[in-house]
């Protein structure tokens, strides 16, 4: 009889941790999913500023045909940040993109006609917005990011993150404080 | 983000609860001051006496009511919102930063799917949304707040937008309305009728043949009346009082959302400022503004103002200082004194981001050309929704025609050249939906129409100085300006290239 109570105390107890193990790995799963899930959202946005690039270039080589050092500057940070690898080296090579598109925008400064075309301005409007979700792409995949970073650091969910091989995500921080920032110079 | 909305959870029920009890209230006193007091039945032979039959049946009918218009509310409660306020849907070509800005909130919220924009074609300056749950949501923003905004008000504006989305705000509102909606109108047609019935026939013939019981009757009469002129008042004032709360908790979201609570701030700031009331004004949408609609009467202050006053929200957000939290809010709103209570779980749950900068404007001079370049867009995209058809001059005017434009030629206000009319594109304008062959009659030899299309390659054949349009076979009408040079064009549709031959 109280062999049986043991029995059934110790099924209940069993079954009980197996439950709550359940629930920590599937919350740590999902957490990963929603962070690569984040990534790619990132990765998307980058990609069309990619492709936005050589458009623009082309509408403002129009009007601004001795610039060519600023447009190799911008060829080059593009092509750099679109070989990049991991999360790391994404955003050195992002900011750097980031630093030759500005200066692009004071080459443009000095070009009113420029300012006032409207296929320009449209470009403009894009890139603006696609700069715009970068970084809230950004913020969001950071959010999550650090959910999950919490979640494998502290305790008693990093014991289940360590048996089954969760690991930390990588932060995707620009490094310099002015490439976090929104562009200064509007046209 | 879901915790703010577990820990408006039980304050939300307490008020649901107290307009459902309301509404069966409301209904109880009318079945009783309608039917008499019990109801014998007969069932298989046997006499059963229901007590009260009159108060359980108006507080079923009742029920039923508002059953209906909530089935109704849920499957085209949005719909009927956005065409009660006269709102029309935009696609991103028809003004693509507001379509941006949406875009980019989307991004931030972690939202799946880009609630559908609309504009308002109003001069007064607001904004709402609606949507059942964040799949079927809209955002709608009056023509008169896009054009004046800039691009960092009009982020904080739709972020806000984006808050009550996210909160669910807009179905539990949107619910609450519905209940309100049904009192109102249970009362109404109780009131009304027996006004028009004025001791109504039926009323009389029962009380004179049961005497006694008729007094209780008349009571009961005056009881029913008295919950039916105070009860659309309670409901109305629940209503609002739910929807006060909320604004608080949408404001914070903005400001974590952008980062930079200044944006909503300042545009609160010139809404606030300004006299013009929404022309198209119901009182069940109002709360769902970002801001009091009303700005007249006492609708406008006090207990029976839909949102809490602006001037406190916009020194709360100005208060917000080192991070963009919901904890930072908090903190922001104790510090001037408002009451706000942003639930702790939220406050918890946010590591606070730091507020970013400004987006630089344009220079002061500039300001004035801005202002003029962001109403016109504003007005051209209402156009565009409004199957205007825009022509462009050679001498850089851009015509605006409207769909029931007649003529098949119109002089340049600016430069006095005679342009022809884009015909195709008219037509295509005046009758949506035309057929292909209907437009562009391939019998018709005239010279600015499509040539019947060869195995591939489509062409075109051009008049020298005149306008020329034709239609892609995937319906996309494109015009051509008499200065047109190159020899091919591709299709923006379905990307064809179509060749161009010059004048023969």
């Amino acid at each position: 009889m109280s062999i049986l109570v043991v029995l059934i105390v110790l099924a209940v107890i069993v079954f009980g941790a197996l439950a709550w193990l359940t629930g920590i790995y599937n919350g740590l799963v999902r957490l990963r999913n929603e962070v690569k899930n984040a990534w790619a959202q990132v990765d998307v946005q980058l990609k069309r500023r990619y492709d936005l690039i050589p458009n623009l270039i082309e509408t403002v080589k129009g009007y601004a045909k001795h610039e060519r050092e600023t447009f190799e500057k911008i060829t080059q940070a593009r092509s750099a940040a679109m070989s990049a690898q991991g999360v790391a080296e994404q955003a050195k090579a992002e900011t750097q993109l980031s630093q030759a598109l500005g200066g692009l925008r004071l080459v443009v400064e000095a070009y009113p006609d420029l300012k006032a075309n409207t296929n320009f301005l449209a470009l403009q409007e894009e890139l603006t917005s696609t700069e715009n979700k970068i970084g809230f792409a950004r913020q969001f995949y950071n959010d999550q990011v650090m959910q999950l970073n919490n979640k494998v650091q502290m305790f008693p969910s990093n014991i289940v993150a360590g048996m089954f091989g969760f690991k930390l995500e990588d932060f995707f921080e620009l490094e310099e404080p002015e490439a976090r920032e929104a562009p200064k110079v509007q046209f | 983000m879901w915790e703010a909305i577990r820990a408006n959870k039980r304050k939300s029920v307490f008020l649901a609860a107290a307009m459902f009890m309301l509404m069966v209230g409301l209904g109880f006193f009318i079945g009783v001051s309608l039917f008499p007091a019990s109801m014998d039945i007969d069932v298989d032979g046997q006499t059963y006496s229901v007590p009260l039959f009159g108060g359980v049946l108006g507080a079923l009918a009742a029920c039923g009511v508002w059953a209906l218009l909530t089935v109704t509310a849920l499957f085209s409660g949005g719909a009927i919102l956005m065409a009660a306020s006269g709102a029309r849907k935009i696609e991103k070509e028809d003004h693509p930063q507001l379509f941006n800005v949406v875009e980019e909130m989307t991004i931030a919220s972690g939202l799946g799917s880009m609630p559908a924009v609309y504009i308002i074609d109003d001069p007064a300056l607001n904004a709402f949304a609606t949507g059942r749950d964040p799949q079927h949501a809209a955002v709608a923003i009056t023509s008169g707040l896009l054009s004046r905004l800039s691009r960092d008000q009009l982020q904080g504006v739709i972020a806000h937008e984006m808050g009550h989305i996210l909160n669910r705000d807009i179905l539990f509102m949107q619910m609450l309305g519905v209940m309100a909606g049904a009192i109102v109108m249970i009362s109404d047609l109780y009131v009304r009728g027996l006004f028009y019935s004025s001791g109504g026939g039926r009323r009389r013939s029962r009380s004179s043949s049961r005497g006694k019981g008729g007094q209780a009757q008349a009571l009961l009469l005056v009881l029913g009346l008295v919950f039916a002129v105070l009860s659309p008042i309670f409901a109305q004032l629940i209503y609002l009082a739910a929807s006060r709360r909320r604004e608080y908790l949408a404001d914070a979201q903005s400001a974590v959302l952008t980062r930079y609570p200044e944006g909503l701030a300042s545009a609160l700031e010139l809404i606030e400022q300004d006299s013009q009331q929404l022309v198209r004004l119901n009182r069940n949408i109002a709360p769902m503004f970002i801001c009091n609609p009303y700005k007249r009467g006492l609708s406008a202050a006090g207990l029976m103002r839909t949102h809490p006053p602006t001037a406190e929200r916009i020194r709360i957000l100005r208060t917000m200082a080192g991070a963009a939290s919901f904890a930072e809010y908090q903190r922001a709103s104790e510090r001037i004194g408002a009451e706000v209570n942003v639930p702790a779980s939220a406050r918890a749950a946010e590591a606070g981001a730091p507020i970013r900068a400004a987006q630089a404007e344009a220079p002061r001079a500039e300001k004035h050309e801005q202002r003029k370049l962001q109403w016109r867009q504003a007005t051209d995209a209402l156009r565009g929704v409004n199957k205007f058809m825009f022509l462009t001059c050679a001498c850089g005017l851009r015509l605006k025609l409207p769909p029931d434009f007649k003529k098949e030629k119109v002089t340049c206000p600016r430069c006095r050249r005679e342009l022809a009319l884009p015909v195709a594109a008219l037509a295509a304008a005046r009758s949506l939906g035309d057929t292909l062959e209907r437009a562009t009659p391939p019998s018709q030899p005239e010279p600015r129409r499509e040539q019947p299309k060869a195995q591939e390659t489509l062409s075109v054949k051009r008049q020298p100085g005149a306008w020329t349009s034709f239609r892609c076979p995937c319906g996309q009408v494109t015009n051509l300006p008499p200065g047109f040079q190159a020899p091919a064009v591709q299709c923006p549709q379905c990307k064809r290239s179509i060749r161009i031959d010059g004048a023969a």
